[in-house]
């Protein structure tokens, strides 16, 4: 089991000029370990399409590396979707997924069979080129290297501990950051798409 | 006597609009009433096909293609945009983009009564959405498919072609 912020930091070394998405609680450590702003994204849930989103945005954008850092939750709530990702065979797309067994945001509440499930083998049945499971901090970061090279879609389950949030959403710590509208603006600017 | 020939909607009539309209990508779950037009979309190399497995996905795909710049369009069937609500909600009306959703109309019937319910619920979803859309039965409405890009480009809003083949011209 990992702390979502040491998996962030561990990515961040081997970043370059990905385009990269974050989801869900674990989300908001992303803001203070990125060093790309421009090309950090935001393009809304819906029910856990996300992932459908960071999809569509790396088949439009097919020499751009893209990166999503998807949740169990959401990606439950459309696990379609891999098939439809491998479909297409984005070479481009790296499908990360926290997992950390539970609805964190609503209280942590456990999702569907999180003890049991195997997300990489999942991913690696709907036909994703590559997917591994992690639980371990040193075997990611002495993996991500080769991880971030290879030709996708690649699917990377990572254990995370889960940072259960109780209070009400208005009660909640509000952390400044940039709406969607601004997350795509910055993009196209940074990338020259009118 | 109409001529029933002049009734029926060709498949190449959408590509031609499609083409027209600066189309890049078709996001889709087959039906059975566009098979035809699916191997159409397939065999033009300006165009792409994005098969996704839940309606739902369609209108998140578009919107990562219309952030990349790409001219998207959502083809599936009222069941499917139905069952999609809160993609629609919050892919596409709270992003605030253009996107041409052409939706086969499974159900409908010239004559009104219908007994199936895909039908009756169709157009009260669309105005529950509060999305304008254009009915498309024939050739003779293809012009419609243009109006239907230009007021989801003017808008930067979802605007639906729903396809009333009821004569099954999609199919052959």
């Amino acid at each position: 089991m990992i702390e979502a912020k040491k998996v962030y930091e561990a990515f961040q070394e081997h970043r370059g000029d990905a385009i990269v998405s974050v989801q869900g609680t674990s989300g908001k450590h992303w803001a203070d370990v990125t060093t790309n702003v421009n090309r950090d994204i935001s393009l809304g849930g819906s029910m856990g399409q996300s992932t459908a989103s960071i999809f569509g945005l790396a088949l439009g954008l097919p020499e751009q590396k893209v990166v999503h850092f998807d949740t169990e939750g959401a990606l439950l709530m459309n696990l379609g979707v891999l098939a439809s990702i491998a479909g297409k065979k984005p070479k481009n797309f790296f499908h990360f997924l926290l997992d950390n067994g539970c609805y964190a945001t609503t209280g942590g509440q456990p999702v569907p069979n999180s003890e049991d499930i195997d997300y990489a083998m999942v991913a690696k049945g709907a036909g994703y080129a590559a997917a591994y499971n992690f639980d371990d901090l040193e075997e990611l970061s002495t993996s991500l290297e080769e991880i971030m090279n290879q030709e996708g879609p690649v699917f990377i389950a990572i254990k995370v501990h889960a940072e259960v949030e109780n209070l009400p959403i208005g009660m909640r710590e509000k952390r400044v950051s940039r709406s969607r509208a601004q997350t795509i603006n910055d993009l196209r600017s940074e990338l020259g798409i009118s | 006597m109409v001529d029933q020939q002049v009734q029926i909607l060709r498949p190449e009539t959408l590509i031609e609009e499609f083409k027209k309209n600066g189309v890049t990508h078709i996001i889709t779950i087959p039906d059975s009433e566009t098979n035809y037009l699916y191997e159409l979309m397939e065999q033009q190399d300006w165009l792409d096909v994005v098969p996704v497995s839940r309606e739902g996905e369609s209108m998140a795909v578009a919107l990562g293609l219309n952030v990349a710049g790409k001219v998207p369009v959502v083809l599936i069937q009222n069941t499917g945009m139905m069952e999609s609500g809160d993609s629609i909600r919050g892919q596409v009306l709270d992003a605030g983009f253009p996107l041409l959703m052409v939706v086969g109309y499974r159900g409908w019937t010239r004559k009104g009564h219908t007994p199936d319910s895909a039908a009756t619920y169709t157009e009260p979803f669309l105005n529950a959405f509060r999305l304008d859309y254009y009915l498309v039965e024939h050739d003779d409405d293809g012009p419609r498919i243009t109006e239907a890009f230009e007021a989801t480009r003017k808008s930067n809003r979802p605007v639906v072609v729903l396809i009333g083949d009821e004569y099954h011209g999609f199919n052959r």
